[in-house]
């Protein structure tokens, strides 16, 4: 016992009854725990927002009202001349077609017996979409031997009506639109009544290409999935063998010496480049010095790689290093080269890590935007690029470009579509992530 | 395409050379494989990159260098007088580019013989036409200085994809024969192929320097073309920006720097606490179960594309702010403004903030925990004076790395927090960034010749420099405190 403990007043609490020292201590520890469990909710709660407000808005572009209707193909208009050849039968345009359709919708409100005062036949046919003059047009051209005959479509409707379903057009807010009439929706309602106009799942939100302003239940992201292949296969096939063999020489055969420290350090900050830096090089570099083209996923590709490359090499070199040092000396000591031993043993036994760091790698690729607006990505794109290689100079659009584009117009419609794409996004990253975390469950090795 | 072709005869020509570099070396050696020097397959293998890996080099550096050096032969040849006042050397030299792209299609589509073509002349009113039913549309009637041009262009540069294709066929056919001709059972096969590859490897490594190389030599330039037009004081402390496409405009990088560090702190003022708490919570709380569902949960933030975050922004958050936060407090209108998109971005940089964090708490010893518990400090104790301050260096480190991160965000700024430029306090406000000015000035119609698309340049050099600074700042304080604790 020290001195201390006999000059002090005896203590007067016991072990069993915390005194209001301990109170307060256990209270600040209470409050901290809580404090940290708040932080942890909190972070929980924001994704949970994100996604659950992304789902809601997006969810309509996966359903599109379509209205069927028997339009006659009628041969005076489509074939004057008479003689089903195909060239003649194209000569008529789109707009020849407006026609058909407002006979075809003339003969529909007939035959269900729907009357709408103030309505007039123009003004009725414009429910139907302005693509689906277009869309007739194709069929013809596709099938000259139809002229003549009555065939049922199904035609998207316009937009605006298609809002009315999903409840963004009310019968109020048509009153102030010079787009759409309280009576045109008056029509839609009765047509959905007699079964002509249905909503139903949209293929066509993923299948077709971009579409004008004016359009936007035409929408689809076709041409930016299939610009975002592109430049995912020109990632893939540039950067893991760049990414796996610089990180073979580092990891493997570098000395330690200024060069190889000048790389190490090269490597760590371009991870950490802001994206739209990369933007700019491929503006300079691969656009204004090369002259590649513009908006070509070539490009979009080339500048994603660079980006991508310094990710890839950290993984790649965190798996070779887990590769125990017991592997590389068994394979010298029976007589293999340093590079027979890397190349024959350290690899293989890298290479799931290796396979799910690229995974990773190629799903920050997919969602990265900033770099490619530089590189006019933005541009509208309605051609469906070739098949490759051909098709990697052509102009393409990608899947988060194409989600700003829709972003910065002006009617709501493509917000929805906006959302939509999001969803399409993000399922494909959660297979590719998911297919890297299984990857690594099914072939890591604890050594 | 051409170019396919040849990597592909080039790609058969080093198959054959493996098979063919292998069968001689085991022919050399009478057919019994223990009298080589190598293996049989680094004789193949020796073969086949001697074909192969010389002839890919020169078509890469060829396609590179020649559209350069044909650039300059055109544009020589361009008579100054044949530049309209209104247009530049640039504006022409591409139009001669989108007509000799015409020529040559028109030619490859049969619509006019080759014969023809020499022949023709500008007078011929239907080139422009011809031109535009192939999809080549031009602003005007072809002059006959760009029609020579064009053809003399595509001239050029079809005899200089003819020579490339023989040059390459060449060098790998010498590449072939000569790796062929040295094939003996005495050759050093594995020494030569181990020592090639060696070099593959550093030129792969080497990669990384090219491009940082790349990225600080294209924007210095364009920058100092910038500032060769535009004084550089006024850039850095102007406080007005105001960019006008037909001259005389105000470049200032003040209001936009306020604008990013001000989202930037608001984000951090969210990231960090909320990211440093749940890494504390789940590295010294959290039970095991809760730790595995949580933090991958969080780590799913980090792994989505910043442009739905701004999209976030946009539809949800923004609106959301304006109609409860700034209407009825007065502040402001828009819905975009700093605070959106501060918010959205720090929750952005959660995960960020709380994987590094819980890295540098994992590394503090363990002894310094079991001393501090031993003494009779309470958890939360240990953790705010014994943990935390050890850790601090760390934590430092992770927040410049996040604040990094936060400068050089641009989608959620594109789309959150507006376009206009100004210096201001109320966070309700709709304030703009470097980032978005670097968008908003290299989209759409760009002219590489006025002060208004180069100060994207000058822009992206400073975020660079800025972000450059910060993570080696960030890098050498990390580095440091790992190594206290090893």
């Amino acid at each position: 016992m020290t001195d201390a403990a006999h000059s002090g007043s005896p203590p007067r609490s016991s072990i069993l009854t915390p005194d209001a020292r301990t109170r307060k201590r256990n209270a600040a520890e209470a409050r901290f725990k809580y404090y940290g469990l708040t932080a942890v909710c909190l972070g929980l709660l924001a994704l949970v927002v994100l996604l659950v407000s992304i789902a809601i808005n997006g969810a309509g572009a996966f359903r599109q009202t379509y209205i069927t209707l028997d339009v006659p193909l009628s041969a005076e208009v489509l074939d004057p001349e008479g003689n089903r050849n195909p060239a003649d039968i194209a000569r008529v345009i789109s707009f020849g077609y407006d026609a058909l359709i407002e006979d075809a919708m003339e003969a529909k409100m007939a035959e269900a017996g729907i009357s709408i005062d103030g309505l007039d036949a123009g003004d009725a046919a414009d429910i139907v979409s302005s693509e689906a003059s277009a869309q007739v047009r194709y069929f013809v051209l596709a099938n000259p031997e139809e002229v003549g005959t009555v065939r049922e479509f199904d035609l998207l409707a316009n937009g605006r009506i298609d809002a009315f379903f999903k409840g963004r057009v009310t019968m109020a807010s048509a009153e102030r639109d010079s787009n759409v009439s309280p009576e045109q929706l008056r029509l839609a309602e009765a047509l959905k009544e007699d079964g002509a106009l249905v909503q139903r799942f949209n293929w066509n939100f993923i299948t077709n290409p971009d579409a004008s302003d004016q359009r936007p239940e035409a929408a689809g992201l076709g041409v930016a999935i299939l610009g975002s292949a592109y430049m995912m296969l020109i990632v893939l096939v540039l950067a893991l063998p760049i990414g796996v063999a610089a990180s073979i020489y580092l990891e493997e055969f570098a000395p330690k010496n200024r060069f190889t420290d000048i790389i190490e350090v090269n490597i760590s900050n371009l991870a950490a480049v802001p994206s739209i830096v990369f933007g700019i090089l491929g503006l300079a570099i691969f656009i204004n010095w090369a002259g590649l083209p513009q908006s070509a996923p070539i490009v979009g590709g080339l500048v994603l790689t660079l980006m991508t490359l310094p990710t890839i090499i950290i993984s790649t070199r965190a798996s070779l290093k887990s590769v125990p040092p017991s592997i590389r000396a068994a394979a010298l000591g029976v007589g293999a080269s340093k590079m027979q031993s890397v190349f024959h043993h350290v690899l293989p036994l890298a290479a799931p890590g290796i396979l799910t760091g690229t995974i990773i790698g190629l799903a920050q690729a997919l969602g990265e935007t900033a770099p490619l607006l530089l590189i006019g990505m933005v541009a509208f794109v309605r051609e469906f690029p070739d098949a490759p290689p051909d098709g990697f100079f052509d102009p393409a659009s990608a899947l988060p470009v194409q989600i700003y584009n829709w972003t910065q117009r002006a009617d709501p419609a493509f917000v929805e579509r906006a959302s939509g794409a999001i969803i399409v996004l993000l399922v494909f990253l959660a297979i590719m992530n998911t297919l890297a975390i299984v990857l690594r469950r099914r072939f890591e090795r604890r050594w | 395409m051409p170019v396919f072709w040849l990597i592909v005869i080039i790609g058969l020509l080093a198959a054959g050379g493996y098979v063919s570099g292998r069968a001689r070396a085991l022919a050399s050696a009478d057919g019994d494989r223990r009298r080589l020097h190598s293996l049989p397959n680094f004789y193949g293998l020796n073969v086949g990159l001697s074909a192969l890996v010389p002839a890919l080099l020169l078509l890469i550096l060829w396609t590179l260098l020649q559209p350069m050096v044909i650039d300059q032969r055109i544009t020589s040849i361009i008579p100054d007088d044949a530049i309209p006042e209104t247009s530049t050397r640039g504006l022409v030299m591409s139009d001669v580019r989108r007509v000799a792209g015409g020529l040559e299609g028109l030619v490859n589509l049969g619509v006019i013989s080759e014969e023809e073509m020499s022949e023709l002349s500008a007078s011929d009113n239907d080139i422009r036409q011809s031109l535009a039913e192939i999809g080549v549309a031009l602003g005007a009637d072809v002059r006959p200085e760009v029609l020579e041009a064009a053809q003399s262009y595509r001239e050029w540069s079809n005899r200089g994809t003819m020579a490339m294709t023989v040059c390459v066929l060449l060098v790998a056919a010498a590449g072939f024969v000569l790796a062929y001709l040295r094939t003996d059972r005495n050759l050093r096969a594995r020494n030569i192929v181990e020592r090639g590859i060696l070099v593959l490897l550093v030129a792969a490594a080497s990669i990384a320097i090219l491009t940082t190389l790349g990225i600080v030599l294209s924007m210095l330039f364009e920058s100092i073309n910038f500032f060769r037009q535009y004084p550089a004081v006024q850039f850095f402390f102007g406080t007005n920006w105001s960019p006008n496409f037909r001259g005389n405009s105000d470049l200032g990088i003040l209001p936009l720097l306020w604008g990013t560090l001000y989202i930037s702190f608001i984000a951090l003022l969210v990231a960090v606490p909320i990211g440093l708490m749940s890494a504390i919570y789940l590295s010294e709380y959290a039970g095991r179960r809760m730790r595995a569902v949580a933090k991958p949960m969080i780590e799913v933030l980090a792994g989505i594309p910043t442009i739905v975050y701004g999209l976030f922004a946009l539809l949800t958050v923004g609106p959301l702010l304006r109609d409860y936060f700034a209407q009825p407090l007065g502040l402001g209108n828009s819905s975009s403004s700093v605070m959106t998109a501060g918010l959205v971005m720090g929750v952005m940089l959660i995960p960020f903030v709380s994987s590094l964090s819980d890295d540098i708490i994992n590394a503090v010893p363990q002894s310094m925990r079991d001393g501090s518990l031993g003494l009779g400090a309470t958890k939360s104790e240990t953790i705010r004076q014994v943990i935390v301050p050890a850790a601090l260096p760390g934590i430092v480190g992770a927040v410049l790395l996040a604040a990094s991160r936060a400068i050089g965000e641009t989608m959620i700024v594109v789309l959150g927090a507006g376009a206009a430029a100004r210096l201001d306090l109320n966070p309700f406000e709709a304030m703009t960034t470097v980032t978005v000015k670097i968008v908003s000035q290299l989209t759409g119609d760009t002219n590489f010749a006025s002060p208004e698309t180069l100060v994207a340049f000058a822009l992206g050099l400073t975020l660079f420099v800025i972000t450059l600074a910060l993570n080696v700042l960030a890098l050498y304080i990390v580095r440091r405190y790992r190594e206290q604790y090893e």
